[in-house]
């Protein structure tokens, strides 16, 4: 993974196959340099047996194969730039993950695309769940909820429609750009 | 600025487009690899360029998704093409400039781009 928005957008995933409706993130960078992100769901949560191994590459819930890289891949990252990846789960609750780094580390990873990787899950996840995406940085703060975007769309109408995802790009870019972009 | 008040008229333009896709029987389905594998070896700015080629050329029958791993991450960013009535088609190590071509010779004109697809790279 090249940079945080490319885990992001991997992981999320793991909040959309537990049935979250809203998944929840939260990326913000303070005066001293560090960045924390967060990705809330409130899918079905994980047993404490599997929170307790999920950092293990050799831990997956899924059936092919044996391995799953996105946790421990996001955690080697996170270590690599002098921070960590912490996991909270309560089965039938959800599950929060909390990243740290210090962005002044010279292995930190950089941000990214994140109106793409945004985009990019609300076009292969056109219908459930929402999104909430809040950012915030020293150049301020900026805030993107799918739920106003459907009540003001109706909700019977995949995001993933042309026009839609040619509206949401842009105002993905307009609102998450001048705060995050190029960091 | 982008405001949530012209969501109202994408809606009644959008319904339209809808109602005309579940009567099209050439509705076509691009379908990506987005697991952890496809991520990694670019898959985000093969599906991006996808979008973008479907609105310039405003192909209103062609959706878009995504799917897992499956199995072969050498050969990431895989993506298949389905139309409708013939056999699936899968690309493999697809890059952003290889999108065009896929949609105009593929996605239009009905013929695969045979030297990007999975047959041409084993």
């Amino acid at each position: 993974m090249r940079d945080l928005s490319l885990h992001l957008l991997d992981l999320a995933q793991n909040s959309i196959t537990a049935g979250a409706s809203l998944v929840t993130i939260r990326i913000s960078i303070d005066e001293k340099g560090w960045l924390t992100m967060v990705l809330a769901d409130d899918g079905k949560g994980m047993s404490p047996e599997l929170l307790a191994r999920v950092t293990s590459p050799f831990a997956t819930t899924r059936t092919t194969r044996k391995v799953g890289l996105g946790i421990p891949m996001m955690m080697e990252n996170a270590e690599k730039a002098g921070g960590s990846l912490k996991l909270e789960s309560e089965v039938g609750k959800g599950t929060t993950m909390t990243v740290t780094m210090d962005t002044g580390n010279i292995d930190c990873l950089p941000l990214g695309d994140l109106s793409g990787t945004l985009l990019s899950l609300m076009m292969t996840n056109p219908l459930k769940p929402d999104f909430l995406f809040e950012g915030k940085t020293p150049k301020g703060e900026c805030t993107f909820d799918t739920r106003e975007v459907r009540s003001a769309l109706g909700s019977d109408i995949p995001l993933n429609e042309p026009e839609v995802a040619a509206w949401l790009q842009e105002a993905l870019n307009e609102e998450i750009n001048p705060i995050l972009g190029g960091m | 600025m982008k405001s949530l008040a012209d969501l109202q008229a994408i809606r009644a333009k959008t319904l339209e487009n809808i109602n005309m896709r579940k009567e099209d029987e050439n509705a076509a389905r691009v379908v990506i690899g987005m697991a952890t594998c496809g991520i990694a070896a670019g898959a985000r700015p093969v599906m991006l360029k996808f979008l973008e080629e479907i609105k310039k050329r405003d192909l209103q029958h062609v959706t878009v998704s995504q799917t897992g791993c499956i199995g072969m991450c050498r050969l990431e960013p895989m993506l298949d093409v389905i139309l409708p009535g013939k056999e699936k088609v899968t690309y493999v190590k697809v890059k952003p400039d290889m999108v065009e071509r896929i949609v105009t010779e593929h996605l239009i004109g009905g013929t695969p781009v045979a030297e990007y697809t999975i047959g041409a790279a084993e």
